[in-house]
């Protein structure tokens, strides 16, 4: 279907809602828009001075907007769990790189608490420019509806989907033919969508759009954690779509222009000088990553047990750039000249739907090629980017996809699982054959695919029940905490990562914290003092960019030329001058005048940190128990693994007292498990003491009233749990 | 291509060249907004250098949104209505004469118009037909002209 013929389907309005959009003002629309797919309903809701205070946008408005539409019993495929999608102040700006993402929120299927995931492309900025802070997504349809906001005409339409594709290669370029009313138009509208496998697993990711002028096609971003595609495929969306013509440098109204520009431009600048010679990010992307952590022995091989593998230089970096096209490199949103997105613009599948096409694929990322690559013993780069683009159409997160597949090869290597119990799959390490052909079954929704879609989490559980296996080793190997699986990073040598993977509000994802260098390379966090005042600062730090609608790229992954020459390591970690770019850039944006000091973006995130700690208290979780991590992130599990590193292990047993002469491995695995979970317990206590919480990580009253949280149902919820 | 060429030789630092581009294209005389920039050179008194776009198209390759593009006269140009005043050109441009004033959301540049070449008193300018920049990969891409 061409834009041309296009006038020829004829859309079926379900219900229909007019409104003048409102100019932004300071980086906020002030209203948020409420959509119910049960019964149709559209509505505006307001956006006050105190949500913006304490919440700011974002993460945070998400987070408030679930909260008061869910009850502590709500389950993750109710009608009223929503789908929720923000983009904070900055978002939208476009002179500062990274400034462009949404922030997604919802009960997760994988975790049965709150998630937040993060994703560029440009839905959120083109949303409230269209004049809305958040889009709120209730109900379940009884048919495929699509949700399309036009923000120049303002209207708000749910549309009966017509025959449209499935899945999240072809869809989004359908949704382009549909809404865009010239070719010109296209670079206006933004859709979010997924594919198949949402609906047959549990691991569903979103697939937010970007229309890409140069090669003319869609490009794709992915809110990837958490199976918030598998929420939006239950409420039966086929997509969200936003259309916006008309971006202007001021298009967030920001308080001072004069200002922006300011910060904007020294921002570029310094990307121009510095990103070539720190870590070509405009030239790699976020493969860069994977020869590093390979040579620090911190790329996660076969499942976690190792850290680094002789044949991991098919994955790095140089292998996928000789496949980026163009040579142009792309950012997800206007002005991000640190631009890590890349594009493999011909490449030709082997399997599948698509089996013989030529396509192309966004990305890879590094956790992808950790995760679906090396983690699963795979390091072929040509499998690594099918498995991308098939996990992207089907709309499957790649992170839990590949340390799913990782627990399964695992279990399989060790006789858990074998080919009967697979269905035939051979899920050896390295069968990229098999790998791929478990992920054709999560788009057909049948076979074994289907069982790893549902997590590892419940796999253990599974093959504990099912085949009688150990249900401790299964804990020990099976690398998920809260149910949600582990992002890409071995975390064996560094205890406050541990922590960082351990205590992330949503499950383990590395955009809390990775504190792996500071902790383990080059030791600046020795006590656990230390490492908990690290796991203060730099999660409430990171969560500043979820509330703001900003990358976390720009702030660490190119840095001033004199960062490292002007301040200690443990200061030049946070890199000072970005930090108070941050803050240049939340006033000119927001004209906001109390926000100076470092301090005081640590104070508003701490508010919306300790509100989502609370929210997974209010849903059933948030206490201690649910800090627990498996022992494959903190240790070797087994015998051949603490082999491989005999003499690390050693020695750090000489360290604690322990003589390894004459002790059988056994023996010595023992010990040392001992004093590493001795020693993870010790850092949650301190960890908890930092952030004002009680010995079973809930916050204190005295923390929420401190934080200005301590809303009725708030403080109702924590004395019951206080007591 | 045209391109406007300074000649260090004959500049005596009057800046009549940025009062008079200031004027052409915002109709006030404000070194700001000004697309040329004389400077003294530190390190030789009583000279000056001209900072002025020489049209070699790198800007091109970094614009996300194709609002950058060549006129048939070689002339880089900005599209006002494609714009989204991003500012990456005005961080990227090799010799940083691509500018933003502080009133105005979309950049500016020197377009070799050649007003200033006129109001020079001491000949230090002249509107030059060099040969063309090489393609850059947008144009080769593309084939894109000003609209
Ligand atoms: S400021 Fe305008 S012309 Fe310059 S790169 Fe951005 S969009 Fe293109
Ligand atoms: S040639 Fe025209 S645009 Fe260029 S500096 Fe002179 S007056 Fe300004």
């Amino acid at each position: 279907m061409k834009a041309t013929d296009k006038k020829q389907v004829v859309l079926e309005i379900l219900a229909e809602y007019r409104y003048t959009p409102p100019k932004v003002e300071r980086g906020y629309a002030n209203q948020t828009l409420y959509v119910n797919v049960s019964d149709n309903t559209i509505a505006a809701k307001p956006v006050d001075e105190k949500m913006k205070h304490t919440f700011v946008g974002g993460r945070g408005f998400g987070l408030w907007l679930l909260w008061n539409a869910v009850r502590g019993t709500t389950k993750w495929n109710d009608p009223d769990n929503e789908v929720i999608l923000s983009s904070g102040p900055i978002g939208g700006t476009t002179v500062y790189p990274g400034s462009g993402k949404s922030i997604a929120v919802s009960l997760s299927p994988l975790t049965g608490t709150v998630m937040d995931s993060n994703v560029g492309g440009h839905f959120g900025p083109l949303l409230k420019f269209s004049g809305w802070d958040a889009i709120e997504v209730q109900g379940k349809a009884d048919r495929e509806v699509i949700v399309f906001v036009d923000g120049n005409k303002g209207v708000v339409q749910i549309i009966a989907a017509p025959e449209l594709a499935d899945d999240s290669y072809a869809l989004p370029e359908q949704l382009l033919d549909l809404f865009a009313e010239t070719d010109e138009e296209r670079i206006g509208i933004s859709s979010v969508s997924t594919g198949p496998g949402a609906q047959h697993t549990l691991m569903g990711c979103l697939n937010v759009s970007f229309y890409d002028p140069r090669r003319k096609f869609v490009r794709l971003k992915q809110a990837g954690r958490g199976g918030i595609g598998t929420v939006f495929r239950h409420k039966k969306i086929k997509a969200l779509v936003v259309k916006y013509i008309g971006v202007k440098g001021d298009s967030n109204g920001p308080a001072s222009w004069a200002e922006l520009t300011e910060v904007g431009k020294r921002m570029h600048r310094e990307i121009y000088e510095q990103d070539p010679i720190m870590n070509d990010m405009r030239g790699n992307g976020t493969p860069y990553l994977v020869s590093i952590m390979n040579e620090f022995d911190l790329l996660p091989v076969h499942n976690f047990r190792y850290g680094s593998h002789p044949e991991a230089s098919n994955l790095y970096h140089t292998e996928f750039r000789k496949h980026y096209s163009l040579g142009i490199p792309d950012g997800c949103w206007y002005g991000c000249t640190l631009a890590c997105s890349k594009c493999v613009e011909r490449f030709q599948l082997r399997t599948g739907p698509y089996k013989g096409q030529w396509v192309h694929v966004d990305g890879p990322e590094y956790e992808t090629i950790a995760g679906v690559g090396s983690n699963c013993g795979i390091f072929d780069p040509y499998a690594v980017l099918e498995i991308n683009f098939y996990c992207d159409t089907y709309g499957i997160d790649t992170i839990s996809f590949g340390t799913a597949m990782a627990f399964c090869m695992e279990c399989y290597e060790t006789g858990i699982l074998n080919k009967e119990r697979t269905n035939g799959l051979e899920l050896r390490f390295g069968n990229a054959e098999a790998m791929l052909e478990a992920l054709h079954q999560m788009g057909r929704g049948e076979g074994f695919g289907t069982v790893v879609g549902q997590g590892v989490r419940r796999m253990k559980q599974f093959f504990a029940e099912k085949y009688g296996a150990d249900p401790a080793f299964l804990q020990d190997i099976g690398m998920e905490c809260k149910g949600l699986e582990y992002s890409e990073y071995v975390s064996k040598e560094s205890v406050a990562q541990q922590g960082g993977y351990g205590l992330a509000n949503k499950g383990p994802q590395h955009d809390e914290a990775w504190l792996i260098f500071m902790d383990a390379v080059t030791k600046q966090i020795p006590t656990f003092e230390d490492k908990a005042e690290a796991l203060h600062y730099f999660p409430m730090f990171r969560t500043w960019f979820s509330l703001n609608g900003l990358c976390k790229l720009p702030w660490n992954d190119v840095e001033p030329a004199d960062n490292k020459r002007k301040y200690p390591p443990r200061i030049a970690a946070r890199v000072p001058e970005h930090v108070h770019n941050y803050i240049e850039l939340f006033t000119a944006v927001t004209g906001r005048e109390d926000i100076k000091e470092p301090e005081d973006l640590v104070l508003m995130s701490e508010r919306v940190y300790n509100f989502q700690r609370i929210f997974n208290l209010k849903m059933g979780f948030g206490t201690r128990e649910h800090d627990a991590i498996p022992y494959r992130s903190m240790g070797p599990v087994t015998i051949e693994e603490y082999e491989s590193r005999a003499e690390r292990y050693d020695q750090q047993l000489r360290e604690i007292g322990f003589d390894p002469e004459a002790k059988s491995t056994k023996e010595k695995l023992a010990a040392l498990r001992r004093h590493r979970e001795q020693r993870y317990e010790s850092l949650i206590d301190a960890v908890y003491k930092r952030r004002g919480w009680n010995s079973q990580g809930i916050p204190t009253l005295e923390t929420v009233k401190r934080l200005g949280i301590d809303y009725p149902d708030v403080v109702a919820l924590l004395k019951e749990h206080l007591q | 291509m045209k391109v406007l060429v300074f000649n260090p030789q004959l500049c005596d630092g009057c800046r009549i060249c940025e009062e008079t581009c200031s004027q052409t294209w915002f109709k006030e005389t404000n070194a700001e907004k000004s697309a040329i920039r004389i400077s003294p050179l530190e390190d030789q008194p009583g000279r000056y250098q001209a900072t002025v776009c020489n049209q070699c198209g790198e800007c091109i390759d970094i614009c996300p949104t194709l609002a950058l593009t060549r006129d048939r006269h070689g002339i880089v140009r900005v599209n006002k209505k494609r714009c989204t005043g991003c500012l990456s050109c005005v961080g990227f441009c090799p010799i940083l004469a691509m500018y933003i004033p502080p009133d105005y959301v979309v950049p500016f540049k020197c377009v070799a118009c050649g007003e200033c070449v006129k109001a020079c008193p001491t000949g230090a300018l002249a509107i030059e037909d060099l040969p063309k920049a090489p393609l850059t990969e947008t144009e080769k891409r593309m084939k894109v002209v000003a609209l």
